[in-house]
């Protein structure tokens, strides 16, 4: 296990490429997801306005 | 083709069958993606285990360019036909590309400092892709300082269209100079130069990402139809108002 993470000696480089990697996907589907959220909780409260 | 999906509402019914599909996709490629990268794929003879790094720069920087592409021709599109969806589309792939190019620079260095000794060179390669981060980031800003969204939409297209310039530069940027950046490796005429091992989990990689960045695409412009159609409900409620305080007075 400890040898798999020290990525011989490379660990440094490698494991902040795929965290910030994961990070950035990450980030654009929350991002997405959330914008939806909002969007449909903006246009439901508009539409029960009119009721 | 093209008139097949400038209609909304057709456009409406194939996003919604196709979201499902990419997401699921973009998962599955992604789990086995990173499976292959780190389980199943040998060091490199030369670089050693930093060849991990490759299994995510390249997806990054092959999206940095293929989403410029894509924004370049939604902003053809939209500049010859006026079509909103492809207005709408070009402002959405914008942010996305200048993101994952952030990332290609930000991996590239990583991967740069123990193989070359460098973080950074002011190298064809690695120059390119940093003006093409700066094209985004000027066709975002373009957009957000003019108040027309017409005259932004317009603007931004003339602007993205001839950034297509910079695209080819980058591409072949590592053939017309000596660079520090190896020549492309995957899209060659000759065919990819990398051992199976190590092609396999990239190609599934560039797959995984290419899904997910389709899957943003098309999952944000459906949001946008929502607040389009939220914004169009607020002004009508807006000028009911103001017609009703007319007859009132």
């Amino acid at each position: 296990m400890s040898d798999f993470l020290a990525m011989g000696g490379y660990a440094a480089f490698i494991w902040p490429t795929w965290l910030a990697s994961a990070l950035v996907l990450i980030g654009l589907v929350a991002h997405a997801l959330i914008e939806r959220q909002q969007a449909r909780e903006a246009l439901r409260r508009l539409e029960q306005d009119e009721a | 083709m093209l008139s097949f999906f400038a209609n909304p509402k057709r456009f409406d019914v194939l996003a919604r069958r196709a979201i499902p599909v990419l997401g699921a996709l973009s998962a599955f490629l992604l789990g086995t993606g990173v499976y292959l990268s780190f389980f199943a794929s040998p060091p490199d003879y030369q670089q050693g285990e930093t060849i991990r790094i490759m299994y995510v720069h390249v997806p990054a920087a092959y999206m940095a360019m293929a989403l410029y592409a894509a924004l370049a021709i939604s902003s053809f599109v939209y500049f010859v036909w006026r079509h909103a969806l492809a207005d709408t589309a070009a402002e959405i792939i914008a942010p996305i590309g200048a993101l994952f190019t952030v990332l290609a620079l930000f991996t590239g260095s990583l991967w740069g400092k123990p193989m070359w000794g460098t973080w950074w060179e002011w190298d064809a390669r690695m120059t390119s892709v940093l003006v093409l981060l700066l094209v985004y980031l000027g066709y975002m800003a373009l957009r957000a300082a003019l108040e027309d969204a017409q005259q932004a939409a317009r603007t931004g297209a003339i602007l993205a269209m001839a950034g297509i310039v910079n695209l080819v530069i980058v591409k072949f940027s590592v053939d017309w100079w000596s660079s520090l950046h190896q020549p492309a490796s995957l899209i060659r005429l000759d065919g990819p130069t990398i051992h199976a091992s190590q092609l396999w989990p990239l190609l599934i990689m560039i797959l995984a990402y290419t899904c997910l960045a389709g899957w943003l695409v098309l999952y944000r412009l459906r949001s946008q139809a929502l607040r389009r159609r939220a914004r169009s409900l607020q002004r009508q409620r807006e000028q009911a108002a103001r017609a009703r305080e007319e007859a009132v007075s």
